[in-house]
């Protein structure tokens, strides 16, 4: 059922607009992002100025912006959504021309004064885009070979440049975002299991190629899999940030060494403590408590997406709000699972909470986006 | 506009099944992610908690201040000082050359040791503070810390160094400390942790190393938290050390300082002992050398003038240096002959000047001989005969037996550094060292202290304390340890006839006292302060048969290193003896002109704590004395007061 196919009048017009805001999902946004600033004043030893401040400045933007684009009809959106994408992978291609190099990779594009990777943007216009495409597409043809591989290719051309970068979380990011909408959108199962079969292949054929001048992955990337497979081989060497991280999460304990009083971040033992291993900082001065209750606010914040999702008949709307939700969703767990060893170091941020930008405001965009289609939801 | 169909109703709902499963999944990864978290933040806590200690606690030594070593009275004769350093810590510096040639413009600082610096600084780690210059003065240091602002990375610091107030007049009996070496560290078996501090202080030698463990107290310690680079963040906790303890020593600053201006220029040493508990007043070597040279670190130029001196500055002739006793040793042979019986009171010896042993003869000193000799007589004038001839009759077992009776061939226990043990020969001990058999010859050569027969003035003081009170003396340095007396019993008599030490006792006041005594010249005329004594003076080269015949070479026409030494050990007062001195003048000449003098102002001066009045001497040397101590170079005597040492 289209949005199209509703009465129009139903839908809430002007500032009458604010009241059908879903407020649940504000209020996790700017608790979850609270706890981001608390973190950050006290890694940068209690200056409000080196990154809470600015960190709260790009809230408030992102908020700003959220608001703005979800009081537009998420029928724009929706009709927008091939432009995005081509302006996203626009964007891909320019970073790899003209990009800057950060942290051994090409992520970062510079317009004026703002500097932000075409990557987060790409995420939230392949779930436009894709959740676009179902929308349009006879649900009786979904799992045909034909309108199958359509999806598949638009969602390989975003990742092979994300790739490219390297960026191998956001390729991973992407590609189980894109997965994730085309499960809902009903596809067959038989192609998510032949996929996940040429996954594993792929993984045997990448650690086979090691060392052999076929090899398929970067030499840093192959460190950074024997890093994750044995950190205390090189406690010194390339282990040391996960051993750090690890030492800092578990010496939180149960409650944690206090507000400012983590010695692993304090002392600055532990790496990159305000991007993406603050979650260790979190853990280490309010320990379990602390780290699981951000985790339950996350949880909640998924669960009243896909709230908004279930309850929404337009396909296209809720097809976007699992896109966007699964996007955050992976962040979350790929950010939580790096930085408690379960995973190899990718280098993606925690949303919302790890110091940066431009994610925060993609993302904060990418709420908006479900904030549009909650408001215009058909009734 | 599309129409609702059936299609898309299910399609919904698959829609919603799907979505399900989606959340599912992720309430699964959630599940994992918090059973992750639970174990390593509630599991294994305990174990990251350590790391993380070990991570950002680490623990920095607070050296102690040494003992201090206190003379009797209290005077400081070794202390602390205060030094002023720079140092500089590279990461707050920057520009390091810049930061180097600013300080050069404050003190001196030559371009090679710029260069050097730079190279140091360069090897180490950024944050670690590393010593630009040591032992500033204070108009340095005051420039440096006035500068400070303009000078990045530079730190002004005070520490504590050795500092010995009395310059040489301790040396030996002290020695000096210096920064551990790694040969230190090779010898010692458990290295106290501080010993890990570059350029600690321990004791390299004499009671400073002999009483290290006394004096190096007990580290204190510093908690600290530092950050990734080791920079130190805050001080969590501070234990101060212990330091170590005071030393009272048995020594007076004031008569030691008398009797190294007294020894002089000559290559000498005196020991003075307190005959009621054995208490060493003064022990002086000379020449000396400044201990406070070598805790600085010595120059090579410096090292060199002194080693190449043949007058030994090095050398502590105390109780390091054995030497032939001369006729000292005569106290011993004459107590071994009357505890044996081989002599009795009244009983002469014919001297006739040499005594024929089968084809060799053995001279006395005296060419025409003494005639009939009693023991009395034979100390007064010190007849070889009479010895060679006593001791013929004793043996040399029983003189060895004597000596050691006597303090001599047996190690005092003394916190010095390598104190001899000398040698009280024997027939056995020839046999064992030599692998050949005692001579006859042999005893009468050590019956006069030449030959096998070796002493230190250690040793000689100890013999002349004990004839004089028939006690077994037992010289000792330390009265007391942090103001606890260290006790000592009092010493059990000789077990010696009285008789026998009192016709001894008697000669040694003839030697002095008598009309023909060898020492009569440096005798004290205040009834008060009488004193005993004995010459000696050993050869150190043999006079052969045609020197002899042609008369003996006087020692001021022989080169200084071939003269004899001359000896003298000496008590007083005569009746109830308070102090015993021994003392050797190398290659000074005889005992009686070139060391009796000397010791009897050494006695005097302790026995009245201070320079005696005129009256104590002959009438006729009284002027010549008091021209003599004008021209002591003696220490200042406010110097001695307890408040003004430094600590």
């Amino acid at each position: 059922m289209s949005y199209l196919d509703y009465n129009l009048g139903a839908v809430p017009t002007g500032w009458r607009k604010v009241l059908y805001i879903n407020w649940a999902l504000v209020f996790l946004l700017i608790a979850i992002s609270s706890i981001g600033f608390l973190m950050l004043y006290s890694i940068a030893g209690g200056q409000l100025d080196t990154w809470a401040g600015p960190q709260i400045k790009r809230f408030g933007a992102g908020m700003l912006g959220m608001f703005i684009i979800a009081f537009v009809p998420i029928g724009f959106w929706r009709n927008m959504s091939v432009v995005g994408y081509v302006l996203s992978v626009l964007l891909l291609v320019a970073v790899e021309l003209v990009g800057t190099v950060g942290m051994g990779a090409q992520r970062w594009i510079e317009l004026g004064p703002v500097r932000f990777q075409p990557s987060e943007l790409m995420k939230i216009a392949l779930v436009l885009l894709l959740a676009a495409y179902y929308d349009w597409l006879d649900v009786r043809k979904v799992s045909r070979p034909l309108w199958v591989a359509i999806p598949v290719v638009l969602i390989l051309i975003p990742t092979v440049l994300v790739l490219k970068q390297p960026n191998l979380g956001n390729a991973i990011l992407l590609l189980a975002t894109g997965g994730a909408v085309m499960m809902v959108a009903g596809v067959s199962f038989w192609y998510f299991g032949t996929v996940i079969a040429l996954v594993v292949a792929l993984v045997f054929a990448v650690l086979e190629s090691k060392g052999t001048d076929w090899q398929l992955i970067e030499d840093y990337q192959f460190k950074r899999i024997d890093t994750f497979l044995d950190p205390e081989a090189d406690p010194l060497g390339a282990g040391y940030n996960i051993m750090q991280a690890k030492i800092a999460l578990g010496s939180g304990g149960w409650s944690g060494k206090g507000f400012m009083q983590g010695t692993q971040s304090q002392l600055n033992f532990l790496p990159e403590k305000h991007t993406d291993f603050i979650f260790n900082t979190l853990a280490e001065e309010f320990g379990f408590i602390g780290a699981f209750s951000l985790l339950c606010l996350y949880v909640l914040l998924i669960f009243f997406c896909f709230l908004s999702a279930m309850t929404n008949k337009d396909r296209f709307a809720g097809l976007m709000i699992y896109g966007i939700a699964t996007a955050f969703f992976l962040l979350i767990a790929i950010n939580m699972g790096m930085v408690m060893g379960l995973m190899p170091v990718v280098g993606l941020p925690l949303p919302l909470v790890s110091y940066g930008g431009s994610a925060m405001i993609i993302l904060l965009a990418g709420f908006g986006l479900v904030q549009s289609a909650h408001i215009h939801r058909p009734r | 506009m599309r129409r609702l169909t059936r299609n898309d109703s299910d399609a919904a709902r698959k829609i919603t099944r799907r979505a399900m499963l989606l959340g599912s999944i992720q309430g699964a990864l959630v599940g994992v992610l918090a059973l992750r978290m639970r174990y390593l933040q509630v599991e294994q806590a305990d174990q990251f908690k350590l790391l993380a200690t070990e991570n950002a606690i680490k623990i920095r030594l607070l050296p102690p201040a040494r003992g201090l070593i206190h003379d009797r009275k209290g005077v400081v004769i070794a202390g602390n000082e205060q030094i002023y350093r720079v140092t500089i810590t590279r990461e707050d510096a920057e520009d390091v050359p810049t930061v180097l040639a600013d300080l050069a413009r404050l003190i001196a600082l030559s371009d090679d040791e710029i260069a050097r610096l730079m190279a140091e600084i360069d090897k180490r780690p950024p944050t670690l503070p590393i010593t630009l210059a040591d032992r500033l003065s204070w108009e340095e240091f005051s420039r440096i810390a006035v500068n400070e602002p303009a000078l990045p990375g530079l730190t002004t610091e005070v520490g504590l160094s050795r500092f010995y107030p009395r310059g040489g007049d301790f040396a030996h009996v002290l020695g000096y400390v210096g920064p551990v070496s790694d040969y230190d560290l090779s010898k010692i078996q458990d290295p106290d942790p501080l010993l890990q501090i570059p350029k600690f202080q321990i004791g390299k030698l004499g009671m400073e190393a002999k009483l290290e463990d006394l004096l190096r107290g007990k580290a204190g310690a510093r908690r600290i938290e530092v950050n990734v680079t080791g920079r130190e963040m805050r001080e969590i906790e501070r234990r101060e050390g212990d330091p170590g303890a005071i030393v009272r020593t048995t020594l007076d600053a004031r008569l030691q300082n008398y009797v190294k201006a007294r020894l002089g220029e000559e290559s000498a040493a005196a020991v003075v002992l307190d005959l009621t508990e054995g208490d060493v007043l003064a022990i002086a070597s000379a020449p000396s050398f400044d201990p406070n040279l070598f805790v600085r670190g010595i120059s090579n130029a410096d090292y060199k003038t002194l080693t190449e001196n043949d007058h030994r500055p090095l050398a502590d002739k105390t109780v390091q240096g054995a030497y032939p006793p001369g006729s000292t040793f005569k106290l011993v042979t004459a107590l071994a002959a009357l505890e044996a019986g081989v002599i009795g009171p009244g009983e002469t010896v014919y001297c006739p000047g040499y005594m024929q042993l089968g084809n060799r003869k053995f001279h006395c000193w005296k060419k025409g001989g003494h005639g009939q000799v009693d023991l009395e007589f034979s100390l007064e004038q010190s007849c070889d005969v009479f010895y060679y001839d006593v001791a013929q009759r004793v043996g040399i077992d029983k003189i060895a037996e004597m000596a050691r009776k006597l303090g001599l061939g047996v190690k005092h226990d003394l916190p010095m550094s390598a104190v001899t043990e000398g040698v009280a020969p024997s027939k056995d001990w020839k046999k064992e060292r030599y692998g050949k058999d005692w001579q006859i010859g042999d005893t009468l050569n050590s019956a006069i202290g030449q030959g096998y027969v070796l002493a230190s003035p250690l040793q000689l003081a100890v013999l002349a304390g004990r004839v004089a009170t028939g006690r077994a003396i037992v010289p000792r340095l330390v009265r007391a340890i942090n103001d606890k007396d260290v006790p000592s019993p009092e010493a059990p008599p000789l077990e010696i006839d009285p008789a026998h030490l009192q016709l001894v006792r008697n000669g040694m006041d003839r030697v002095m006292n008598g009309k023909h005594g060898t020492a009569s010249a440096s005798r004290t005329v205040d009834p008060t302060v009488l004193m005993a004594g004995k010459t000696g003076t050993s050869q150190v080269r043999n006079i052969s048969v045609a020197e002899r015949a042609s008369g003996v070479v006087k020692n001021d026409a022989l080169p200084w290193e071939r003269r004899d030494h001359a000896l003298f050990v000496c008590y007083a007062p005569v009746e109830a003896p308070r102090v015993a001195v021994a003392l050797i003048v190398e290659h000074g000449g005889g005992g009686s002109t070139a060391a009796a003098p000397i010791a009897r102002d050494i006695l005097l001066q302790a026995l009245y704590d201070g320079f005696p009045p005129l009256t104590a001497y002959p009438e006729g040397q009284r002027s010549r004395i008091e021209e003599e101590r004008k021209s002591l170079p003696l220490a200042a005597p406010e110097s001695f007061s307890k408040a003004k040492s430094r600590a």
